[in-house]
């Protein structure tokens, strides 16, 4: 007779380990499911990190000063010290200004006409044109919102020389949580979530796709493994692998972006469990439909597509139109980037992530026995 | 090797039918094989081989009709079936990317072996199978021949009482093929029950007996020379011919 508890027999005994172990070595053997476990978390993060500027900065731009008075070279001054603009060399006439935006050398023009001067010295409403290169939208509204900021600046400064007369208003603004406003810090919780969405579907489908493509996943029905250890066997690598490049990411984002964790490190990766469960279950659910590891590549494609544009990944979703805020809902990477953000950037506490945690938990519940339904019905 | 559940007949079969849709895949099925049989299944495409050894490894529920595997119920006991039996399919169910040793490894360990006596036993099963100069490649690599012996080696490697094959020599050279049936006969020596389903005609020589199907009903049971008398045909092979000429004069 063995002196252990039953329990710790049938644990050990389980025939989840051998898949546990097998799974593993087919990880590790499996270049391609290997790259996208290593590389794709660093790559993710360098892209969106350095390479994904949504706050648009340093614009070139060309000067064409026809008045060339001091008056003038304030102007000129103040609106490249926003920042917004860069100086990108001063032109002779409009035509060579146009050719500039034509070209895309410059963003931006400034033409300041003859009489700027003598407007400004007279005490009249002087007159100032930008030009500006609006065919991408993003790039158009900071140019336009920077010349606005920066006109209005200097008209405040020509008052207080003209009057001694105190600010009527002064509008002070404290960017919180994000207060240099990089975009790496927006970002960087993002691509945790993105990242688990992709090992947790994509990745894991495959995965089920291929035993049932080269015959093992019959040989194993065969065999007394069932169907709960099959299924977490092949599950629980994945969740290991996705909790792996979360801490991965979590690092590289302080180390690379200084990207903070305010708030509990433990309430995130607690709070990380029900979107895994939601994932997974879409996972499993798309090994289910797809006939071939291609098919599951795509379907999982197609589920990523939505996450990345709607969840707010990317994009808020107050601006978008209701349609695309209702698919968003019905994501769980939505309500994952309200705790990954909440948590990371704000110090949020349990109390007020109940909401989108509620939500998420319904979804993995919901979600999962769908599919281990449906994939219970495949195997038999 | 482990005592046999009963000691009755390994498989019976009683009225097993099944039925697709409004195809009846196998009509009605009584069978007996016996411990340490070498029992060919025999019968052209859609005969209901398949079907009928789906059945019985419990990967398909019977549309009626009741069948036990040594000496278990295959629907409401199919946990006992299942410790007990090994399966070897055409598509062998090898994990390319592991290696001979660790596929034989991951199947031994889900059929229950575990720490030293797994060890040992796996290093015994290799020697007798011959796979020791192969251990250490990966299954994907390996050719056609080797292959099978190791989707045999992993079949047997926790010694079943029950061994299904189906159609395991498809796709092999002459040799290799002649190697799998020493192999098969000297696990039919110590006990093992082997039900077996091919297209090659001298491998339906080699069984025992033999059952031969037609379009999921059984019309032949007994030795090759059984057979060939009951049709009046000299060979095996001439009873499949006449059999298949007779399906599809039926079909047309």
């Amino acid at each position: 007779m063995s002196d252990t508890p039953p329990f710790v027999d049938r644990l050990r005994y389980s025939r989840f380990w051998p898949m546990l172990w097998k799974e593993f070595i087919q990880i590790r053997r499996d270049r391609l499911t290997l790259g996208m476990i290593l590389v794709l978390p660093a790559a993710q993060l360098l892209l969106f990190g350095y390479a994904i500027q949504t706050d648009v900065r340093h614009l070139p731009t060309v000067v064409l000063d026809e008045s060339r008075t001091s008056e003038s070279r304030a102007l000129v001054t103040t609106l490249m010290n926003s920042g917004v603009f860069d100086p990108a060399g001063e032109v002779a006439d409009r035509a060579t200004a146009r050719r500039a935006l034509d070209a895309g050398t410059a963003n931006a023009a400034l033409v300041i006409p003859p009489e700027y001067g003598r407007e400004v010295a007279a005490g009249r409403t002087a007159t100032v044109q930008m030009l500006v290169d609006a065919a991408d939208p993003q790039t158009a509204g900071a140019a336009i919102s920077g010349a606005q900021l920066g006109a209005q600046a200097r008209a405040t400064q020509i008052i207080a020389e003209r009057v001694s007369l105190a600010n009527p208003l002064d509008m002070r603004v404290r960017p919180l949580y994000n207060p240099a406003q990089r975009s790496a810090v927006f970002i960087v919780p993002g691509v945790i979530g993105v990242l688990l969405t992709i090992t947790l579907t994509l990745i894991t489908a495959t995965a089920i796709v291929r035993e049932r493509e080269r015959g093992t996943l019959e040989q194993l029905i065969v065999t007394p493994i069932g169907k709960t250890s099959l299924m977490l066997g092949k599950l629980v690598p994945f969740v290991i692998v996705g909790y792996v490049q979360m801490t991965v990411v979590l690092t590289m984002g302080w180390v690379f972006f200084r990207v903070p964790i305010v708030g509990s490190l433990p309430l995130l990766y607690l709070l990380t469990i029900p979107f895994i469960i939601a994932s997974l279950g879409v996972g499993l659910l798309i090994s289910t439909v797809a006939r071939s590891q291609a098919q599951a590549m795509q379907l999982s494609f197609f589920f990523m597509l939505p996450n990345i544009l709607l969840s707010g990944y990317l994009f808020p979703r107050m601006s978008m139109p209701l349609p695309a805020q209702v698919v968003g809902l019905a994501l769980p990477l939505t309500y994952y980037l309200k705790i990954l953000r909440g948590l990371m950037l704000k110090g949020t506490g349990f109390a007020d992530l109940w909401r989108p945690t509620g939500s998420l938990v319904v979804l993995a519940v919901l979600l999962f026995t769908i599919s281990v339904r449906r994939f219970h019905k495949t195997i038999e | 090797m482990t005592a046999p559940a009963t000691q009755g007949p390994t498989v019976v079969t009683e009225g097993l039918r099944k039925v697709f849709g409004s195809l009846v895949a196998v009509e009605r099925l009584d069978l007996t094989i016996n411990r340490g049989e070498v029992f060919g299944l025999l019968g052209p495409n859609g005969s209901g081989k398949t079907t009928t050894i789906r059945m019985l490894c419990g990967l398909m529920a019977p549309t009626e009709g009741r069948a036990t595997v040594v000496g278990f119920d295959v629907e409401r006991e199919a946990e006992g079936v299942r410790t007990r039996i090994g399966y070897m399919s055409q598509r062998y169910g090898l994990y390319d990317d592991l290696t001979a040793y660790e596929n034989m490894r991951f199947y031994a360990t889900v059929y229950g072996l575990h720490g030293r006596a797994r060890d040992e036993r796996l290093e015994q099963h290799i020697a007798e199978m011959g796979l020791g100069e192969r251990r250490n490649q990966l299954a994907g690599t390996l050719s056609g021949g080797w292959k099978q012996r190791l989707a045999l080696g992993c079949a047997t490697a926790h010694e079943p009482e029950m061994l299904f094959l189906d159609e395991p020599t498809a796709g092999v050279d002459p040799a290799a093929r002649r190697d799998f049936w020493a192999s098969i006969y000297a696990l039919a020596a110590r006990g093992t029950t082997i039900l077996v389903t091919t297209h090659y005609m001298d491998e339906a020589e080699r069984c025992q007996r033999l059952a031969f199907l037609s379009r999921g009903k059984l019309i032949g049971l007994g030795t090759v020379d059984e057979i060939t008398t009951q049709f009046g045909q000299p060979t095996i092979e001439d009873v499949f011919i006449a059999l298949q000429r007779k399906d599809e004069g039926a079909h047309a």
